[in-house]
């Protein structure tokens, strides 16, 4: 083959890949217009103003994911019409908890060449008090009943090549001062009664009971913790294994988390169980599907998560007591919060 | 003429010898440009996907990520056999390299459409698992093809501007990735699609412009004495011996590869991986979090201006002077994360990611060209993959046991002992390789 049949060669093939390159880009970026397009038979939506405050009713606060210009951003609706029209705010978060007049936002920051994350606290009015910049793409967010603590985790990865080392990371900030424990792996860990040290620590799924006392996860030699942390202290203490993303109930008695169920296919481990931190007896809810999502608790008998759905992803329930069955709550939302 | 093909044609690229005085040009054949420019096109493609996919998999998946994570030991382990099965396969039947190589090639090429349809995490982790399978393949072929086609006094060089385009590539990749996603706002499937695109241009410029067969440009391992003379004029077509499985084996007999190994080995049970050191670093130095993804970039830049000129010094100096004083790079830049106070400030970061750079820029390819020297020409994928195996491996080990010394005794206790095994490794090789001086060749 000479030199210029094999540069033609080239040429043509160069021609062709980037043909279907650009055609691959060009129909991608057609479908996400279509996205900015409200679907007909959608929730409605109108924009308006979204509060912390109370304000007489009891409203659930979610991340729209309704397609349309308001995609993305906080809604509230009524708690009791929870497919009713949508109040958006304008304010946009990848995932957002709420309690007592302070709110919690993991922001995506488009930049020229990569994305890049923040935490940003927000005030009862939705507005910015602070931000902090994170290492990566956030996954949990919490706010404690009071308010005055939020933490959030998010996932960290390497850059070598075809590097798949996650990591999750979990911060711990004060809303009221801005002071932040930046990563929850630097706190003292006592696993089983004894002093542990591990490189391998990974924490994540922070539930508050009050500002003294929280409860994680924390993963360790592919094994997982339910941990109770101390802010004060600087401390997690493990409490009971194979727990992952606890969320405590609003009396404090219960933990509901996803479990990871032996014999369940390898890529939908995870079973939506609820834990009585007294006995530390088990219960399997009615919700038989793969659950990977922080539960939230709606009162002290029902539990709310997401599942995929058309959208992204839909809201279910189930009783916490292992009776009944799921049943959905919204369509195309995620990120649930309740106030009032 | 090295860079002939089996069927005499043409080569892409002015053959030229390599040797004429004044010619710059000449000093890295047309064989290792194009070998270069399949790595950085592929490198291109792959760091693509590994760009996005944890926020493919997070974001647009909604999955958790953890489980990826413990795949990833085991496909690194598998990645450093395969690589020994692509060098002795290359070497059969009489140098097979492109042949091998261009498998290789295409198994991750192949991958990067296969992940369109991957859903879930194990067939995304199966698909990654195919992909490493693929760069295990071509590594060692790959390396045997730049040695071949070098002149050995240039070996250095032609390694450091392969490893330089290789690093281009990967430095471009994520760009283009974003750019694709910020363009088509969560196009996950156009970033797959595009990687897939160009993956398969990189196996189209090796099948194209790399030579079926390289010529060997040496006559002897070791050969003393400047090589002006022509090259083999048996060249391209005569048949060599088939490279057997136990011919693969014996290649440890030779001392001077044995020696090698031997010292490769050694100094990677003292290198510390990547991502501990960047967390050591983050965490000694207090930097702030969302720097820390670019830590792997200041590597890589480093790497990527050292590696032409490292690779020349090493041709001047000897490479195996050159791979000692590269860990005397990796020594410092440990120290410096030692000693370094806690509000050092980012200057000392930089150095450290200097030397870290340099580090790889003295002892990566110039490991290769190394070998290259101290292995028959019919041997040369084997005897890559054996010294690159070897390597890998102790440093998966090193991993291993920094790990469990991180957890016994805290990360900074963990790295002085480890600085301290390097010095201990690096005397150590230092007289393995003076003994090695030494033998008359």
């Amino acid at each position: 083959m000479t030199r210029t049949s094999r540069l033609m060669i080239l040429l043509v093939a160069v021609l062709l890949l980037g043909a279907a390159g650009t055609g691959a880009v060009l129909h991608a970026a057609n479908r996400s217009g279509e996205r900015n397009q409200e679907q007909a038979g959608g929730a409605p939506v109108r924009t308006g103003t979204v509060s912390l405050r109370p304000d007489g009713g009891r409203r659930l606060l979610v991340r729209n994911l309704a397609w349309g210009p308001h995609r993305d951003e906080i809604a509230s609706v009524p708690a009791g019409r929870p497919d009713g029209p949508r109040t958006v705010s304008g304010v946009k978060c990848l995932r957002f908890h709420a309690a007592a007049g302070t709110g919690i936002c993991l922001q995506a920051r488009h930049g020229a060449l990569e994305d890049t994350y923040r935490a940003v606290v927000l005030d009862a009015d939705l507005r910015e008090v602070r931000h902090y910049p994170v290492a990566g793409i956030p996954t949990r967010a919490r706010v404690s009943p009071s308010g005055h603590l939020v933490a959030w985790t998010v996932f960290v990865s390497g850059d070598s090549y075809a590097g798949t080392a996650f990591s999750t990371r979990t911060s711990l900030a004060d809303a009221r001062t801005g002071a932040i424990d930046d990563n929850l792996e630097t706190f003292s860990v006592v696993k089983d009664g004894r002093p542990y040290h591990a490189s391998d620590i990974n924490i994540w799924g922070v539930t508050f009971a009050d500002d003294s006392r929280f409860y994680a996860t924390l993963a360790t030699a592919g094994q997982t913790y339910l941990v109770q942390g101390d802010p004060a202290a600087r401390t997690l203490t493990t409490l009971h294994r194979n727990v992952e993303c606890p969320s405590l109930s609003p009396d404090g008695s219960r933990i509901a988390y996803k479990k990871r169920v032996p014999g369940a296919p390898a890529d939908a481990p995870w079973r939506l169980y609820v834990l009585d931190l007294h006995d530390m007896t088990e219960t399997a809810t009615a919700e038989r599907r793969d659950v990977d999502d922080q539960a939230l608790w709606a009162d002290g008998s029902t539990l709310v998560y997401a599942l995929p759905g058309d959208y992204g992803s839909d809201l279910w329930t189930v009783p916490a007591n292992g009776t009944g069955a799921p049943r959905r709550l919204m369509r195309s939302a995620v990120a649930p919060a309740y106030l009032g | 003429m090295y860079l002939a093909d089996s069927r005499g044609s043409k080569a892409p690229a002015a053959p030229d010898n390599g040797l004429r005085p004044g010619r710059r040009v000449a000093a890295v054949p047309g064989t290792v440009l194009a070998l270069g420019a399949v790595s950085l096109i592929t490198d291109i493609s792959s760091e693509m996907v590994t760009a996005v996919l944890p926020l493919y998999v997070v974001a647009a998946l909604g999955l958790s990520p953890l489980g990826f994570g413990l795949l990833d030991g085991i496909n690194n382990g598998v990645g450093a056999l395969v690589r020994l099965a692509g060098g002795h396969l290359a070497d059969r039947g009489g140098r097979q390299h492109k042949a091998v190589a261009g498998i290789g090639y295409g198994l991750s090429a192949l991958c990067k459409p296969l992940l369109l349809l991957a859903h879930t995490l194990p067939v995304i982790s199966a698909v990654l698992a195919l992909d490493r399978t693929g760069k295990g393949l071509r590594t060692a072929p790959r390396d045997a093809m730049i040695s071949l086609s070098t002149p050995p006094e240039r070996l250095g060089r032609a390694f450091g501007v392969h490893r330089a385009m290789d690093t281009t590539g990967a430095l471009l990749g994520p760009l283009v990735a974003f750019a694709v996603l910020r363009f088509t706002v969560d196009g996950y499937d156009a970033v797959f699609a595009v990687s897939g695109c160009v993956a398969a241009l990189g196996v189209l410029v090796l099948v194209l412009f790399v030579p079926r067969q390289v010529a060997s440009r040496r006559h002897a391992p070791d050969a003393p004495g400047p090589h002006t003379s022509p090259p083999d004029p048996a060249g391209s077509g005569s048949p060599e011996p088939r490279a057997t499985l136990r011919d693969s084996v014996a290649l440890l007999r030779r001392p001077a590869l044995r020696r090698l190994t031997v010292c490769a080995v050694l100094l990677g049970l003292t290198t510390v991986s990547d991502s501990f050191l960047y967390l050591l670093l983050q965490r000694e130095l207090r930097l702030p979090v969302h720097l820390f993804p670019l830590l792997p970039l200041g590597t890589a830049a480093a790497f990527l201006l050292l590696a032409v000129p490292m690779g020349a010094v090493a041709d001047r100096v000897g490479r195996r002077g050159l791979f000692l004083a590269g860990h005397g790079f990796l020594l410092l830049a440990y120290g410096l994360v030692l000693l370094a106070s806690r509000n050092a400030g980012t200057s000392v970061v930089v150095a450290v990611l200097i030397l870290h750079g340099a580090f790889y820029a003295a002892t990566d390819g110039v490991l290769a060209a190394a070998t290259a020297r101290v292995v028959p020409p019919q041997h040369l994928g084997a005897g890559q993959a054996l010294v690159g195996t070897g390597q890998a491996l102790a440093r998966f080990v090193c991993s291993l046991g920094f790990g469990a010394a991180w957890t016994l005794w805290g990360g900074r206790t963990a790295l002085a002992v480890t600085a301290a095994a390097l010095v201990a490794a690096a005397v150590a090789a230092s007289f393995v390789l003076r003994t090695a001086d030494e033998v008359p060749v």
